[in-house]
């Protein structure tokens, strides 16, 4: 008989937010900020993880390269058979090369070499497309059969310096001028995000090189893909298999580690911020405390009363601490919705998909719930020692 | 009855009112009166002496029992009404049953029989803001009625009223004692005391004649 059903309390939790809500929303606003803060802190990584976890799972982190050492002296060459090797490793499922051999680009037989210094002629393999996941946006790639003539596939963004926006089929192919011969642009490639390298390169078949160019085919970039579980095992071999004779000659490297080192620092940036919802939970807990001290003060008659009722003391103490409570899980739930809409916000804003961790709202909520019950506690003790007669005869 | 500080609000009471009976307390300011409802209505605890409603001895009982006790037995009406701000009128009636455990919905037919035996069955819905001082004390005694109690203690229900709604409000408290009510009544009106059964007067802390 003396316990109040839950619905009851939560309506008499909710009589002091409803007559003075202006306060409720003002003290509850301290929570509020705390659990948004900590819903962003939480969803903004999370987020960001998953738009990674996929850019790399499209992107590939079972790609591995090796080049040459660089600045040795005599500069360190990869053998000439060195692809093929690496392509006879068991779980190398592709590899390709390509090499620079010095040649420099122009887009006539008049100006000089300088002008597109910063595009790298290219000798490239023809299955080069297959072993970066790389895409002809334009045009074609090069293959055996157009290496009978002197043609070239272009980079994003050596076809943009060179001027060729695209490729049209009813006009001439465009020429461009490498040692001292026209070589005619047949592809124009996509932007190659793990080998952005590429994108500024003019690239030449490997055997067409050799034909026109004089080149001795050493490669200065081996591209490799393999099984996701052999990643490790074949980066160990690598460089004894690509020069057996002085593996430290060659430089390995995983392109999507670069990527993945950006994950570390946005966890240190975390902590950081957790710590700062964390402070604003604790002020806003004090807020949620002060304004239960003071409706206590101002009810005092209505307490007297609700006891002149029948209530006894425990009744008035969770009365009090049930609007605590409420207060608190109030600004938690408005916490939550603004933290969710940040977030949904800034995600929409870097093209990320939206995660919100369960953990972090529900953690949220039953923090919020928490910090109800520790500011209540005190106020809701001093409702209930209140003396109903005097309580009722205070102004 | 000695409150802290050392003043002897009562002294050497001994009032005893028999079921059913109408009693005025009588007395000048400071006399007591108030205190002597507060203890009848077991609000307060005498210092000395003992007290006993329906024949059960208040003075040791728990407070989950005293507030028991009041919550089933008396109502009680106050000078400034002590309605509820945020509730409506129903719900301050309603209030009167909560801690009784009655559901929520019997609570509000019950709210709202009492309204319509004071005359406010239109008014269910105001706020108290909304209403008059007369309409108040109608919904206060609309409160300390519905749980059907034994005892009705009032503290000057008419003090903040004037002659007309006095006496409306002293009407319902006359119907609800001839229906069976026990009523004690505070009054500075000789008017309102004359029209109540039995007198009792109150001077520095001791009953004594008029
Ligand atoms: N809580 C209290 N603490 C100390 N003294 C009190 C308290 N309540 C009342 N008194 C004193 O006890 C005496 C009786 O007060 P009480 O309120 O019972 O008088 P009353 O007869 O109801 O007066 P009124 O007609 O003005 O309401 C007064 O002297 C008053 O000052
Ligand atoms: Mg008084």
């Amino acid at each position: 008989m003396t316990r109040i059903a839950p619905g009851d309390l939560i309506g008499l939790g909710l009589l002091g937010v409803r007559t003075r809500k202006a306060r409720a929303a003002l003290s509850a606003v301290g929570i509020a900020i705390g659990i948004a803060t900590l819903v962003v802190v939480t969803g903004i990584p999370a987020s960001s993880r998953l738009a990674l976890d996929r850019q790399l799972a499209a992107l590939g982190t079972n790609r591995l390269q090796a080049a040459p050492v660089p600045d040795r002296d005599p500069p360190a060459v990869l053998p000439a058979e060195s692809v093929d090797m690496v392509a006879r490793i068991a779980p190398v499922t592709v590899a390709s090369a390509v090499a620079d051999f010095g040649q420099t680009v122009a887009r006539s037989d008049r100006t000089g070499a300088g002008d597109f210094n910063a595009l790298a002629v290219l000798a490239a393999k023809d299955n080069l497309l297959r072993a970066i996941n790389g895409r002809v946006r334009d045009g074609r790639f090069l293959d055996a059969a157009v290496e009978r003539f002197p043609t070239v596939v272009l980079g994003s963004v050596a076809a943009q310096r060179l001027g060729f926006a695209g490729l049209d089929p009813r006009e001439k192919a465009p020429q461009v001028y490498i040692g001292r011969q026209w070589f005619t642009v047949i592809g124009i490639l996509d932007p190659v995000p793990l080998s952005p390298d590429l994108d500024r390169s003019v690239l030449i078949g490997w055997d067409a090189a050799g034909k026109w160019l004089r080149f001795g085919g050493h490669p200065t970039r081996i591209y490799l893909q393999t099984t996701d579980d052999q990643v490790e095992a074949v980066r160990g071999v690598l460089a004894a298999t690509v020069d057996p004779e002085h593996p430290g000659d060659v430089l390995v490297s995983r392109p999507s580690d670069a990527l993945g080192a950006k994950r570390a620092v946005e966890q240190t940036f975390g902590a950081l911020f957790l710590g700062l919802a964390g402070i604003a939970l604790l002020v806003g807990g004090i807020g949620v405390a002060n304004t239960m001290y003071i409706s206590v003060l101002e009810r005092r008659r209505e307490i007297g009363l609700r006891r002149a009722l029948g209530a006894n003391r425990g009744q008035v103490r969770v009365q009090f601490l049930t609007e605590s409570i409420v207060l608190s899980v109030l600004g938690g739930a408005a916490g939550v919705l603004g933290g969710v809409l940040a977030t949904a916000a800034y995600c929409a804003w870097q093209a990320w998909p939206l995660v919100i961790p369960g953990r972090s709202t529900a953690g949220g909520l039953t923090g919020a719930l928490a910090i109800g019950v520790l500011a209540g506690v005190y106020p809701a003790i001093r409702a209930a020692r209140l003396h109903p007669a005097e309580a009722l005869a205070s102004v | 009855m000695v409150y802290a500080g050392g003043v002897t609000a009562l002294n050497e009471v001994s009032l005893r009112i028999d079921d059913g009976e109408f009693v005025a307390i009588l007395g000048p300011s400071g006399s007591g009166k108030s205190t002597l409802l507060n203890i009848m209505g077991t609000l307060d605890r005498p210092t000395h002496g003992s007290v006993a409603i329906a024949g059960s001895e208040i003075t040791e009982m728990s407070d989950k029992a005293l507030s028991r006790l009041r919550g089933e037995r008396i109502g009680f009406v106050f000078q400034q009404f002590h309605l509820i701000d945020g509730l409506t009128a129903i719900e301050n009636v309603a209030t009167a049953l909560l801690y009784a455990g009655v559901r929520r919905r019997d609570r509000h037919a019950r709210a709202r029989e009492a309204l319509d035996r004071v005359g406010l069955a239109d008014r269910s819905g105001h706020v108290p803001m909304q209403m008059s001082g007369g309409e108040r004390q109608r919904v206060a005694i609309a409160r300390a009625l519905v749980n059907r109690p034994a005892l009705v203690l009032a503290d000057e229900p008419t003090g903040a009223l004037d002659a007309a709604n006095g006496a409306a409000v002293l009407d319902l408290l006359t119907e609800l004692n001839r229906a069976g009510t026990t009523i004690a009544l505070i009054t500075h009106d000789r008017d309102i005391a004359a029209r109540i059964p039995r007198q009792v007067h109150l001077r520095d802390g001791r009953l004594g004649a008029a």
